[in-house]
């Protein structure tokens, strides 16, 4: 088990609910990661349309989590 | 790499001040762009906008867009500010300005920062529209594709 800090931005903020969490977790990656998640908030996005954040630095969705990173997921941006 | 230079506020901004800092008696041309917020989109009347940053990961994406500016144009000095919060029609949502000795350099730099800005920068938009419904933009077609409809 591992401790992730999540931070949740615009639509995924919206259907998790809440800004931020800490989560345990056996997920050995951010992607598979991203599926447990989609699957228990019902996030509207597919991993194919979502980057990755993992300690304030855009990251390879099949990268390994580590106890206590700080990940984002990263729905499709449309600033400006 | 300057760390100010791609900034993100929630209050409505000015840009005289911004270019004011730009001043330079070596530019010969000073370039902007303004985004903004406008009363429909995509066949939909639009009545406010919200935008919404990653703060520490856009200040830091959107920097590294103006080093490349600087990198890729004979470019003096790049500038980009950004709103956040909700925002009304009217209101300019991203200002980007350029300096440069020479106009065609400052058009181009100008540009590409606002193309990169557009399609890198964790900010997101969420449109609020007349009819009271709201939706946030690139998000909600492509939930729409997931399930199917």
């Amino acid at each position: 088990m591992k401790n992730i800090h999540l931070q949740y931005f615009a639509i995924l903020r919206e259907r998790r609910g809440q800004n931020k969490e800490s989560r345990e977790t056996t997920a050995d990656t951010a992607g598979d990661l991203y599926e447990e998640l989609k699957t228990e908030f019902k996030f509207p996005l597919g991993l194919d349309q979502t980057r990755v954040a993992i300690n304030g630095e855009f990251s390879a969705m099949d990268s390994p989590l580590n106890n206590g990173d700080e990940v984002v997921y990263i729905p499709p941006v449309a600033g400006g | 790499m300057k760390d100010n230079l791609f900034q993100l506020t929630s209050q409505p901004f000015e840009t005289h001040h911004f270019v004011g800092d730009m001043e330079n008696h070596a530019a010969g041309a000073y370039t902007s762009f303004e985004g903004w917020v406008r009363n429909h989109n995509e066949g939909r009347d639009v009545a406010s906008l919200e935008y919404e940053a990653y703060p520490d990961l856009a200040r830091k994406e959107g920097c590294r867009i103006l080093a490349e500016a600087l990198e890729k144009f004979d470019i003096i000095d790049s500038r980009c500010i950004h709103r956040t919060g909700h925002l009304q029609i009217g209101e300019i949502a991203v200002w980007v300005g350029t300096t440069a000795k020479h106009r065609e350099e400052a058009f181009a730099a100008c540009r590409y920062i606002i193309d990169e800005v557009k399609v890198r920068v964790p900010i997101w938009k969420k449109e609020h529209y007349a009819d009271g419904d709201s939706g946030w933009v690139k998000c909600e077609h492509c939930a729409g594709h997931i399930h199917g409809h």
